[in-house]
């Protein structure tokens, strides 16, 4: 399943780590940010609750970013 | 501006204010070290900060660190030899102004880029118990009845009920010549209405019409990210942590090497200042925003001009193009038939073409609706008597009173009258009247009036070769392969044996050009995947042919795919420009660090200055309107 979030950060490195962050993430097959609409595509992976696994996205993005949002 | 970057230009003036104003102050030692201080923490509390928490979580090498460390180790060498404290002030300055400026250039484009694309219909008007009501789009169900007023955006695809209308789908396609539309007509969301009110009967739901499926298209199009940024993101993760390695080898290994080997003073502060000048030249932000900006910025004026790209790595592959293939029915020839001429005519001309659309006006055939076209008249059937029509041959008929014959050479044949063979290309029509041979009509699919052009401006951007396939037989292949000036031509191919021919082409090439294929969407789904990339023309309202295709122009015009290419090169170089630009201007600073001729101001350049101009390079990437 894909799902995309609007997300706030404010300098492209700083979208490249959010997308490392949240490909790292537990139950995340895959994750695209795109700087230049704000947007995060998250595909999970099978058997994964979306939500559980988005805060474990944010709480792993704000280690790398801690000025980012992902708006849930 | 937003709330954080007026923050942040409120820092940064009050900051430049206060160190301009100290360097007046007649102060001296620790009471001066104490009050540069307040400017530096003013403009750098928040690097310092992420730097601390960089560290904390174990992600230490971003340019927060770098500035940290350099501005930081530039103040201790200053209360060290009680010097300059506005050089370790002013490259943090300077850093947040360049940090200001892109995401105040990144905001502006990103704005500009929608507004490119605000084609999103906010509402729909629905007519409820004799009241115009606005209901939200995708509460629309298939088959209500909607009202556009004029001015309005159709918000979904549909057919028109009652009334009738100019179109503005400039939106849409990039045409900006008007369109005419009246009741029966298929019309789709996304147009603006500009005169009548037009009521439709809605065919999709909100989120299978065109304009959702374009603006997810584009939206997801940066998404795909071509191979120039994933090289950038790659290089920037090994480039960085370089750079900090090397930073700290020349502050500590020329010092040793001086006093352990050549027994000569350290010399620490130059070195560790030229140590730190490399740290402020190390950050890879000019690359790692301008990249991703020109895709954007090019992606988002393709599609103002009706070409939709899927992603960046298409844009990318599409300046590559070097083998063009079309697909001649539909992209280079308008695949409608017309009459073409008429020879040998025994009759007048017009009276031919009348005899021949009267004795075809039983047929709903592509050929005699051409036939009818040409004649221009309503028909009156009542002057038609006894029509017959002889499969595979044509049709008999008798008009007002006198026999008639429109047919291939077979029926001439049959009905004992000599005909005359026609050397034009196309579908011919032998006419004989009141038993002798009256003279052909030729019809055929005609060229559509940009494509010579189209090819030319092709090859003029670059593409070696070009290809037509098409099922039709030889001579009228060749016909308009000579006239349009096409490199090669395969004939009478079915369906499967142009995926066929597109790989072998695609064995073919050589090195680093790319096969692209143009289709008009219609059954050529399998070839449109199988091509480099896929370019679907005419596509509006196709579906098959967006989900299929890598490049979608919105109308049929041949010309947008020269001018696709343009776009492509366009972006592309300035991908390239940027990339050796900031890697070089890096290098050779780097390099006049190391030795020591590059001070920190120049630091700030290959920093700062650097990216500026690397954004404003990319923005070029926008304007697209005069390639």
């Amino acid at each position: 399943m894909k799902k995309t979030y609007k997300i706030d950060v404010d300098c492209a490195n700083c979208a490249n780590k959010m997308e490392d962050a949240a490909k790292k993430t537990a139950g995340v097959k895959n994750a695209v940010v795109n700087f230049m609409t704000l947007k995060m595509q998250v595909e999970f992976e099978e058997g994964h609750e979306p939500k559980a696994v988005m805060q474990e996205v944010l709480k792993n993005c704000k280690k790398v970013e801690d000025d980012c949002e992902i708006f849930l | 501006m937003n709330k954080k970057q007026k923050k942040m230009l409120i820092r940064i003036l009050a900051a430049a204010a206060l160190m301009v104003g100290l360097s007046f102050l007649p102060v001296e030692g620790g009471l001066r070290f104490l009050l540069y201080l307040i400017p530096y923490f003013i403009i750098g509390y928040d690097i310092l900060r992420k730097a601390f928490k960089g560290i904390k979580n174990r992600q230490p090498f971003d340019e927060s660190l770098l500035m940290s460390i350099a501005t930081i180790g530039a103040i201790a060498i200053a209360v060290c030899d009680d010097g300059d404290y506005t050089e370790a002030i002013a490259v943090m300055l300077f850093y947040q102004i360049g940090e200001w400026f892109q995401s105040y250039a990144v905001g502006k484009s990103r704005r500009n880029i929608s507004e490119l694309m605000d084609i999103r219909p906010d509402y729909a008007n629905i007519e409820i118990n004799g009241k115009l009501e606005q209901v939200d789009p995708d509460e629309v169900e298939v088959g209500s009845v909607i009202l556009v007023q004029p001015g309005e955006k159709v918000p979904i695809d549909g057919i028109i009920l009652e009334g009738s209308s100019t179109l503005n789908t400039s939106a849409l396609t990039g045409e900006s010549l008007p369109r005419e539309a009246g009741p029966g007509d298929e019309i789709i969301s996304g147009c603006i209405n500009m005169t009548g009110v037009l009521k439709i009967r809605t065919t999709r739901e909100f989120g299978e019409s065109t304009v959702s499926k374009i603006l997810d298209l584009v939206e997801n199009a940066s998404s795909r990210k071509s191979k120039s940024e994933d090289f950038i993101t790659k290089f920037a993760r090994v480039y960085t942590p370089a750079v900090v390695y090397c930073a700290i080898a020349l502050g500590v290994l020329p010092p040793l090497v001086r006093m352990i080997g050549m027994g000569l003073s350290p010399d620490w502060g130059t070195w560790i200042y030229r140590a730190l000048t490399f740290l402020v030249i190390s950050c890879p932000c000019a690359l790692v925003i301008s990249i991703p900006l020109s895709f954007f910025a090019g992606i988002g004026g393709a599609s103002k001009e009706g070409v939709l790209v899927k992603g960046s790595n298409y844009l990318e592959s599409l300046s590559q193009t070097k083998y063009l293939v079309f697909d001649k029915t539909g992209t280079l020839t308008q695949g409608v038939f017309e009459v073409n001429g008429v020879h040998h005519a025994a009759l007048e001309e017009e009276k031919l073409l009348e005899y021949a659309a009267l004795a075809e006006s039983a047929s709903s055939h592509p050929i005699s609706k051409s036939l009818q076209k040409a004649y221009g008249k309503g028909i009156d059937r009542s002057r038609v008597w006894d029509i017959r029509e002889i499969s595979g041959e044509g049709v008999t008929a008798v008009v007002d009173g006198v026999p008639v014959a429109a047919g291939n050479e077979k029926l001439m044949k049959r009905l004992g009258v000599e005909s005359v063979p026609c050397h034009h290309t196309g579908t011919i029509i032998h006419m004989a009247v009141d038993e002798k041979y009256a003279g052909h009509i030729v019809i055929s699919d005609i060229v559509k009036p940009h494509s010579k052009e189209a090819v030319a401006a092709l090859k003029r951007a670059g593409v070696e070769e070009i290809v037509m396939l098409t099922g039709d037989d030889h001579r009228v292949a060749e016909s308009v392969g000579a006239s349009l000036d096409i490199d090669r031509i395969y004939a009478e191919l079915l369906p499967g044996d142009k995926v066929e021919k597109v790989e072998e082409l695609l064995g073919e090439k050589k090195g680093k050009g790319k096969v692209a294929f143009v289709g008009d969407g219609i059954n050529d789904a399998p070839v449109l995947s199988r091509a480099d990339i896929g370019i679907a023309m005419g596509a509006m309202g196709s579906d098959a042919a967006i989900e299929a295709a890598d490049v979608v122009l919105m109308d049929d015009d041949p010309l947008k795919i020269a001018k696709a290419i343009k776009i492509s090169r366009k972006c592309l170089k300035i991908v390239y420009e940027n990339i050796w630009f900031a890697i070089g201007i890096k290098i050779i600073c780097l390099f006049l660090g190391a030795v020591g001729i590059a001070n920190m101001w120049l630091a700030i350049f290959a920093d700062v200055g650097v990216m500026i101009l690397a954004v404003l390079n990319a923005i070029r990437a926008l304007f697209v309107k005069k390639l």
